[in-house]
């Protein structure tokens, strides 16, 4: 397996960051007796497998999710990414392998203790929203409060301050058929984060949104986790959504993870052509850094300075406003210049085609 | 072609597809087993020294039941009655409330001491509940229906219905919901449940009337446990169906919101299938309604009896009247619970209200009782419609059966006898001339082929079951009646359905149509037929056909509705007529669903088959029914097992083709 688990630069640079949750040769194989294929220790039996009527959903899922990062499964249709999500929250049992969280065996735990682990520490959002229509909105977020029995003035206080969080004050007495999808999937947003969980799961929450409204809870979503600063599972088959949004992009195919980075990493670096295929369409201005783009410095004259860690996209009106041969000094936080971007390198990046040879 | 050039093809065809050999075969065996009838007679007879005796074995089984298996601080007997008492209580106050009023003291000392609710306080009540759930079109449609009943003098017989109804159908809806709960939780109950289910649904009632006769007594409660046997097996398959359409999401949802099983199933399935589960309780209190009048024969009184032995004493007239009462309390019974499963679904409140605002409909329908009772002191009209003002239509059909046979006697007999002489007894001969050899390895081979080796033993060895018990012949019997009447009926149904698929305003007359014929109890489809022809085979099969065609013309009409638009856009662009759509494109893609529709058809025509045995035919039905009549739980239950392997042979057979073709077309 071709997989580059390293820790994203961006995470490494700050203190050590702590280790949410560890996934570790994670399996999910579906057909009758699958158990079978697997020994005490987890190995598998892969000629047996590949023999049988088995379908593996999830191959040998290695990866660590950091605390307060936003970690995104990217993968088509029956890539497996849903179900490798199911496997984290234990919705779907795992064949074989471990999740760690918060140090816990969370394939090990109770059925009393997974219940509770879901009331206190995780939430989730679902791609059709999946609200209960019997019950009005603020009864969908009060519900997780609810079964844990929490009275219900103290339940609904804490309902209505999620709801208001997610902008849908005014609206808590509606039903969920009266509410636009944008709206419904907000609810969803509301109900996940009522227990103020410790991790949050997103299924594809915006894939069944027009284009427009996606792009709008995308800026919510952001602006959320900018107040909240939850360590998040996202999942998506929109590889621009990925990019927009992830601190790390984990790209699967055939239930297999083929290669974990942040979005610079996979456009600087696609591990495979398949990769490749993603990063085709993607402006690469808006990934790219101007520090991935710099040079060494060689007695330049600058033209002025740019931030090593803003994106090209962000630097772009100035660089291209200066003369034609102008360089610029990348700088790091603490002021230092650590290397130095020629107008022409810039205006190579947007006009060179984007497929490498 | 020569003929060396055929006999070159024939074995490569054969080595293609090795069932054509099969069957020639099977075929080949059956003209040889015919011809050389003296040597095997055991092929076509089956030697009644080798009969398995159950129904001996069932009956002692019942006998030591009833008198000698004793628990030491009670008998079985015993438990038996002490749980029918517990029914019968519930079930006498509710009569009391709506029939008798509550009384004090036994038979004519008996003294009132506080009255029923009166018919004006019911029909409002109802009404209202009515435009509750509805709209006022409703409203007319429940209020006529139950005028009817007090015009017609049938208030007090309905009432009687009215409360055992009450009883039965929640109960038959939390036992159905709280098995299709356990079944939907644990996979291996479920495997136990579903064939139970199937046997349920298909041994006729009255096999199972006996056995409740003798544990329960010939009364009221007996009559509405049989109701609830018949009643709950819909109620369990529409429950799980509904929990397991529960999108996959919501549940999902519900366990990350933290619900243990238990709140996972009161608080995010139950509600999330409410709609799906309110179908099943319109199929209970329709199977309840469907009951009432071979209830009756255990000791149900009310409109069921009424009809009964109004039909027993051939008095038409009277047996009519009761008859469309029960029709029409189904009709009623049937449109509410219906309105209430599709009800739209409120909208937010807005702001706090009165209780007057909250509650409009119960204060109404609470005022309204109160000031019936306290009038009806003073006007006993509000209590008791008076006799005086009830009509009667009992001679009017009394003399149009009269006219009808007196003028057209010939034709009808004339009718009657061509079907009989050319079609239907000769079909008989044929069958019952068949070795049942043979018939079993039809039946084998045909499962084999359409679902698998399992399939094949399955159908075989049921259609064993039959000769090894004795009651070959009148299986065949049963199988000629049931086989004429569903031939005829989609002869007549298929047409309808096409018709009714292609042209929209046949579509709403035909819906209409249907629908009420399906709310009408099957016995009533048995009174007209006896007046024209009196009793017999062909009115039997007529009566049959009439009930049993509902479900093919509703399955052709909706299996043409449902194809895909632009697969008939894309053959019209290609060129095609209506009628090449028709041919080329509609009725093989609709074919799967209109067998799913010959498959209801047969179900339904093997349990109307059963009920005609009171018009004399000599089949399965008319063992049970003499069983029956003689208290013998073995021979009812045997030859009532009988009729459900038929049903389960063919009901196996089809589904088995049409998933098959469905998947073959990509349908599922």
């Amino acid at each position: 397996m071709s997989q580059a688990a390293t820790p994203d630069s961006k995470a490494s640079a700050q203190s050590e960051p702590s280790i949410k949750i560890a996934c570790k040769n994670v399996w999910k194989v579906f057909g009758s007796n699958s158990a079978a294929l697997f020994d005490a220790d987890g190995s598998v039996d892969r000629q047996a497998l590949e023999r049988g009527n088995y379908i593996s959903a999830v191959c040998d899922a290695n990866f660590d999710v950091f605390e307060g990062e936003i970690f995104i499964i990217m993968g088509l249709s029956g890539s497996g990414k849903s179900t490798l999500l199911r496997c984290m929250t234990r919705l779907i049992e795992p064949s074989a392998g471990s999740i760690q969280f918060d140090s816990q065996d969370l394939l090990k735990v109770t059925e009393a203790e997974l219940i509770n682990l879901r009331r206190h520490k995780m939430g989730m959002v679902f791609q059709h929203f999946a609200l209960l229509p019997n019950r009005t909105v603020l009864g969908n977020v009060e519900l997780p409060l609810e079964v844990q029995g929490i009275a219900k003035a103290d339940r609904q206080k804490r309902a209505l301050e999620v709801i208001e969080l997610v902008g849908l004050d005014g609206r808590e007495e509606y039903y969920p058929r009266e509410l636009s999808g944008g709206q419904q999937q907000r609810v969803g947003i509301a109900r996940s984060l009522a227990v103020e969980p410790d991790i949050w799961f997103l299924d594809e929450p915006f894939s069944a949104l027009d284009p427009l409204i996606r792009r709008e809870m995308q800026d919510e979503f952001l602006r959320l986790q900018n107040v909240l600063q939850k360590t998040i599972v996202f999942i998506t088959h929109d590889f621009e959504e990925a990019i927009r949004l992830a601190d790390r992009i984990a790209i699967m195919k055939d239930g297999a993870i083929i290669q974990i980075g942040t979005p610079e990493d996979l456009v600087l670096n696609p591990a495979t052509d398949y990769v490749e295929e993603f990063i085709q369409d993607i402006p690469r201005a808006r990934v790219l850094s101007t520090a991935s783009l710099m040079r060494e410095v060689a007695g330049d004259t600058f033209a002025g300075s740019v931030q090593a860690k803003s994106t090209i996209d962000a630097e772009l009106k100035r660089i291209l406003n200066a003369d034609q041969d102008a360089v610029f000094a990348v700088k790091n936080e603490q002021g230092d210049i650590i290397g130095a971007l020629p107008r022409g390198l810039v205006v190579d990046l947007l006009t060179v085609s984007k497929r490498k040879q | 072609m020569s003929s060396a050039a055929l006999l070159e093809i024939i074995p490569l065809r054969l080595r293609s597809n090795p069932w054509i050999s099969l069957w020639l075969a099977v075929f080949a065996g059956t003209i040889i087993l015919m011809l050389a009838k003296e040597a095997v007679p055991l092929a076509f007879k089956y030697p009644s020294a080798w009969k398995l005796p159950l129904d001996v074995w069932i009956s002692s089984f019942m006998k030591w039941l009833i008198n000698d298996l004793d628990f030491g601080l009670f008998t079985f007997k015993e438990f038996t009655r002490a749980m029918a008492w517990l029914v019968e209580q519930p079930y006498l106050l509710v009569k009391s409330l709506l029939s008798t009023g509550f009384l004090k003291g036994t038979g004519s000392y008996a003294v009132q001491v506080f009255p029923r609710v009166s018919w004006v306080a019911l029909i409002a009540g109802l009404m209202l509940l009515a435009h509750y759930i509805k709209d006022w079109k409703l409203s007319a449609l429940v209020g006529a229906c139950f005028l009817y009943l007090v015009v017609f003098g049938q208030w007090d017989s309905a009432m009687v219905t009215l409360s055992s109804i009450v009883i039965a159908v929640p109960i038959g809806i939390v036992g159905g919901l709280l098995m299709g709960i356990v079944g939907y939780r644990s996979p291996r109950f479920r495997v136990v449940l579903m064939p139970t289910l199937d046997l349920m649904q298909t041994v006729p009632v009255f096999a199972y009337l006996v056995p409740i006769l003798l544990l329960f007594g010939f009364s009221a409660v007996s009559a509405m446990i049989a109701t609830i046997i018949y009643a709950l097996p819909p109620m369990v398959r529409v429950t799980l169906l509904a929990l397991d359409q529960v999108s996959v999401e919501v549940v999902e949802a519900g366990s990350m919101a933290g619900c243990s099983p238990r709140q996972s199933m009161m608080k995010v399935l139950l509600p999330s299938a409410r709609h799906s589960l309110m179908v099943g309780v319109n199929q209970v209190v329709m199977l309840s309604l469907n009951m009432v009048i071979i209830a009756s024969m255990i000791g149900a009184g009310g409109l069921g009896h009424d009809v009964l032995s109004a039909l027993r004493r051939l008095k038409i007239g009277e047996g009519i009247e009761a008859g469309v009462a029960i029709t029409l309390l189904a009709i009623a019974l049937d449109r509410l619970s219906q309105a209430y499963a599709n009800r739209s679904e409120p909208l937010h409140a807005v702001g706090q209200q009165s209780i007057w605002a909250r509650h409009p409909y119960s204060l109404t329908f609470a005022g309204i009782v109160g000031l019936t009772w306290f009038l009806g002191i003073y006007f006993p009209v509000l209590d008791t419609y008076p006799e005086s003002w009830q009509i009667t239509t009992g001679s009017f059909w009394d003399d149009l059966v009269r006219y009808i046979n007196i003028n057209y006697f010939d034709v009808l007999e004339g009718f009657k006898n061509f079907l009989l002489l050319n079609i239907m007894i000769p079909f008989k001969r044929f069958l019952l001339a068949l070795p049942w050899i043979s018939v079993v390895a039809v039946v084998g081979l045909g499962g084999w082929q359409l679902g698998g080796k399992r399939l094949g033993l399955l159908t075989a060895s049921l259609a064993t079951f039959m000769a090894v018990v004795g009651l070959w012949a009148k299986a065949m019997v049963t199988l000629y009646l049931c086989g004429m009447a569903v031939i005829i009926a989609c002869l007549i149904g298929i047409p309808i359905g096409i018709l009714a698929a292609r042209h929209d305003r046949f579509h709403g007359f035909v819906s209409v149509a249907i629908d009420t014929l399906q709310t009408l109890p099957s016995f009533v489809y048995l009174m007209p037929v006896v007046m024209l022809f009196r009793v017999g085979d062909f009115a039997a099969m007529l009566a049959v056909i009439a009930y049993a065609v509902t479900p093919i013309i509703r399955y052709t009409d909706h299996g043409i509705r449902q194809i895909a638009p632009h697969l008939i856009e894309a053959s019209q662009q290609a060129g095609c007529t209506r009628n090449q759509v028709l041919t080329k494109v509609q009725l093989p893609l609709a074919l799967p669903h209109i067998m799913l529709g010959i498959n209801q058809t047969i179900m339904m025509a093997l349990s109307m088959l059963v009920i005609t045995a009171l018009v004399g035919t000599r089949e399965l039905g008319q063992e049970v029914y003499i069983a029956l009549t003689k208290a013998d739980t073995g021979r009812g239950i045997v030859a009532g097992v009988c009729v459900a392997f038929i049903a389960i042979i063919a009901d196996r057979m089809i589904n088995a083709w049409a998933s098959r073709r469905k998947r073959e077309l990509g349908l599922d």
